[in-house]
């Protein structure tokens, strides 16, 4: 088995579709000749022909109006919007056209669009290019949306999306391009050479949607995650020596509900963390679900751990990005009732 | 500064120097230019290879086929048959009957809202006996005429304008919305302008895997101030895509006249700088409305690139059964525009020519009021918008996704189905 990152992972994913599927395409700002600002998409082109990768105008209503219609025409297309701070051009092709498209044409016409673009902080990247927008899609129906959080993950479930006849969202945390973050950014920088889930099959595989990982498995309470954090996550349940079960979500609509009840119930205690900011966030989504399912197995409030209500900020990111230390109190808070 | 009083921003002698265009009939003018001054027949039909930018003169001009005495004249006569010309005829006074028909219909409340194409039946009967029925067309709200050319059912248009248990669109959609796909007609969404760059894709589809079917959309001038306009005349520039991107200018959106859509003198003209070919063409004359989509459409077919039509065009009744266009055009109704009506002008070429006459076009606008009455009729079988039958409460979960996820599984459950 082959060792790849991210970046290698979702590269194995669309030369495998492309090779299965003629009518897989890939396109976006760079992402033709140079292969993606990530190298996500290199090699295509020069394998494929120049039809099926190719660049675009730099204007993301563009991008996704065109992938709209190619998809809608019979093909699959995979649009890469280079950062997700950049998506909100593309905003009302995304939820008011490509989202609903199914449901407005009474089943008759849809289109299995993948959008893929690289979320999340860590970085130094500033607002434009550290932002989490989740929540956006998740808020839209008709959309699935997807975030990764290690190569083996990205690989499999890159392929269910673009199989997948529903459009999906798939967001890429570029902080977890090259190897795992676990927070501390004073840290040498690990790559993914020694993690198990670096462990990549060159040839096709997939992995259902809807469906979590328990990343730790743990007795005393869980953590909902994904992307970045279930790496931020398991280093503070390994640090703290509290027994922390994590879940990485992987697909955030549909949501593995049973994994999430199955595991509170067992727990009794629940601590969420993303890194978008805290309103309206999609913890808010999984604190409602957990308080509707699990509440008499409750032992304490539901905690939260996420960004903070401002824009990503730049120098003072490490005070924003939720921190090994703030999991590890919201765990503690939960177990102090 | 005073504490939360008035504000003031210029001295007494001040002038205000910013410019906001008005429609001209409101400082006293017309809101009819001229490009009609053109005669028909003046321009010339450059081979469907050229340049994108060696169609200027048609973009800033105007390209008419019909003259003040009725005839078809110059290089662009697309040479009809008698038949077609009847048939294309039929259509647009078809549209015409139904249109007034729902409208009608509006009013007495059967009917939750309409909106009728009255001026600008040609522009979307001619762009579809220029095609081909596999060509895919990606409308917006007045092209009702797309349907009728390729052989919709009317039962189920009113049904969907209804609402009832034919909706195909399981009564998801406001009336007017209508997708057929069998007719490779795509599914209409309210957003103005958001098909551009979709036509664009379904076209770059047909490219990608070689197929000569091409694609066809259309917006109104107004929407041409939107992004999606200029993302889809670059991306078909760019990619060269088999598409036929149409500006329906109607003068109108809503109330907005279209000297503020733009500041410029021709929509067409928008065309040449992305190198798309452009034609501005007399919307009201069927004959040049069709020659302009038969060349636009041969040459996205033979792999030439795409057009930017202008259909000049006008408005005829309101924007819809909830607008009163007397606030805000008095005097610029559809009796004064120059350029005249599509039917009477078709009409009378037909007479010209010895190939209709005045007892079979009243013979004719009968049979389609008994069409359209009786059609509306058997809708009605299948559910009125007072008593239904609605499409049932599930449909209201269904086409979300391919398949339900849990979720609305459970929702469905919490609304006991």
């Amino acid at each position: 088995m082959a060792q790849m990152n991210i970046i290698q992972a979702v590269n194995s994913a669309l030369h495998n579709m492309f090779e299965r599927d003629e009518t897989v395409v890939s396109f976006g700002e760079d992402a033709g000749f140079y292969g993606g600002v990530f190298r996500c998409t290199s090699g295509l082109q020069e394998k494929f022909g120049k039809h099926r990768s190719f660049d675009t105008p730099l204007a993301e209503g563009g991008i996704v109006g065109i992938a709209i219609g190619m998809g809608m025409n019979g093909l699959r297309p995979v649009a890469e919007i280079q950062f997700a701070d950049y998506i909100f051009p593309g905003f009302d092709q995304i939820t008011n056209e490509l989202a609903k498209l199914r449901y407005r044409s009474g089943g008759e016409y849809s289109a299995p669009v993948t959008i893929r673009t690289p979320c999340g902080g860590g970085i130094k990247g500033g607002h434009y290019h550290s932002q989490s927008p989740e929540a956006y899609f998740t808020h839209t129906p008709g959309l699935k949306v997807v975030i990764c959080s290690n190569p083996y993950d990205a690989k499999g479930l890159l392929i269910s999306s673009i199989e997948c006849n529903d459009p999906v969202i798939f967001f890429e945390p570029k902080r977890l391009y090259n190897g795992p973050f676990d927070g501390d950014h004073t840290a040498a920088m690990v790559k993914w050479d020694s993690h198990p889930k670096g462990e990549v099959p060159e040839e096709y595989y997939n992995i259902p949607l809807g469906k979590a990982e328990i990343v730790r498995a743990g007795k005393e309470v869980t953590i909902l995650c994904y992307g970045t954090m279930v790496h931020v996550a398991t280093a503070a349940a390994e640090n703290s020596g509290i027994d922390a079960e994590v879940i990485d979500l992987r697909t955030l609509v549909p949501l593995d509900i049973d994994a999430i009840e199955d595991s509170v119930k067992k727990t009794g205690r629940c601590v969420i963390v993303h890194e978008a900011p805290r309103t309206s966030g999609f913890g808010a989504e999984l604190m409602s679900q957990v308080q509707e399912r699990c509440f008499w197995h409750l032992e304490a409030p539901i905690q939260r751990v996420t960004g903070w209500d401002t824009p990503y900020p730049h120098s003072l990111e490490w005070d924003y990005f939720p921190s090994q230390a703030r999991i590890t109190e919201a765990m503690r808070a939960t177990m102090e009732e | 500064m005073s504490d939360f009083g008035l504000v003031k921003i210029m001295g007494e002698d001040s002038e205000v120097n910013m410019h906001v265009p008005v429609p001209p009939h409101r400082e006293g003018g017309t809101s009819f230019p001229s490009p009609h001054e053109i005669p028909a027949g003046h321009h010339t039909k450059p081979s469907i290879d050229c340049a994108g930018e060696e169609t200027r003169d048609l973009a800033y001009g105007l390209l008419r086929v019909l003259n003040d005495d009725d005839e078809a004249v110059g290089e662009w006569d697309p040479k009809l048959s008698a038949d077609e010309l009847r048939a294309a005829l039929e259509h647009m006074v078809r549209i015409r009957a139904y249109d007034d028909r729902m409208m009608m219909m509006q009013r007495q409340g059967r009917l939750s809202f309409y909106m009728k194409c009255l001026g600008e039946e040609a522009v979307s009967v001619g762009a579809a006996m220029a095609m081909e029925n596999r060509d895919i067309v990606v409308p917006s709200y007045r092209q009702q005429g797309l349907l009728f050319v390729r052989g919709r059912s009317m039962v189920d248009m009113i049904s969907h304008c209804i609402t009832n248990s034919n909706d195909n669109v399981k009564g998801r959609q406001m009336p007017v919305h209508y997708s057929w796909k069998e007719g490779n007609f795509v599914s209409i969404s309210s957003p103005v302008g958001t098909q551009f760059p979709q036509a664009v894709g379904a076209a770059m589809a047909f490219a990608y895997r070689g197929e000569d079917s091409i694609a066809c959309t259309w917006l109104g001038e107004g929407t041409s101030a939107q992004g999606d306009f200029h993302y889809g005349l670059n991306f078909a520039s760019v990619y060269q895509a088999p598409c036929v991107l149409v500006v329906v200018n109607n003068q109108w959106a809503i109330s907005t006249h279209r000297n503020l859509a733009h500041g410029g003198s021709s929509f067409a003209a928008r065309g040449i700088p992305y190198n798309v070919a452009s034609i501005r063409v007399d919307g009201q004359d069927l004959l040049a409305v069709y020659a302009a989509h038969k060349w636009a459409t041969e040459r996205a077919r033979a792999g030439h690139g795409p057009t930017l039509l202008e259909m000049y065009t006008y408005r005829g009744d309101s924007h819809s059964s909830s607008d009163d266009p007397s606030i805000y055009r008095p005097g610029d109704g559809y009796e004064n525009w120059p350029l005249g009506d599509p039917v009477d002008r078709l009409k009378a070429h037909l007479v010209k020519i010895g190939e209709w006459d005045d007892a079979r076009h009243e013979a004719l606008q009968a049979q389609c009021k008994d069409e359209i009455i009786a059609a509306y009729k058997e809708a009605e079988t299948h559910g009125t918008l007072k008593d239904g039958p609605f499409p049932p409460v599930t449909t209201l979960f269904e086409d979300v996704y391919e398949d339900e996820p849990w979720h609305l599984l459970e929702q469905r459950g919490q609304v006991g189905i």
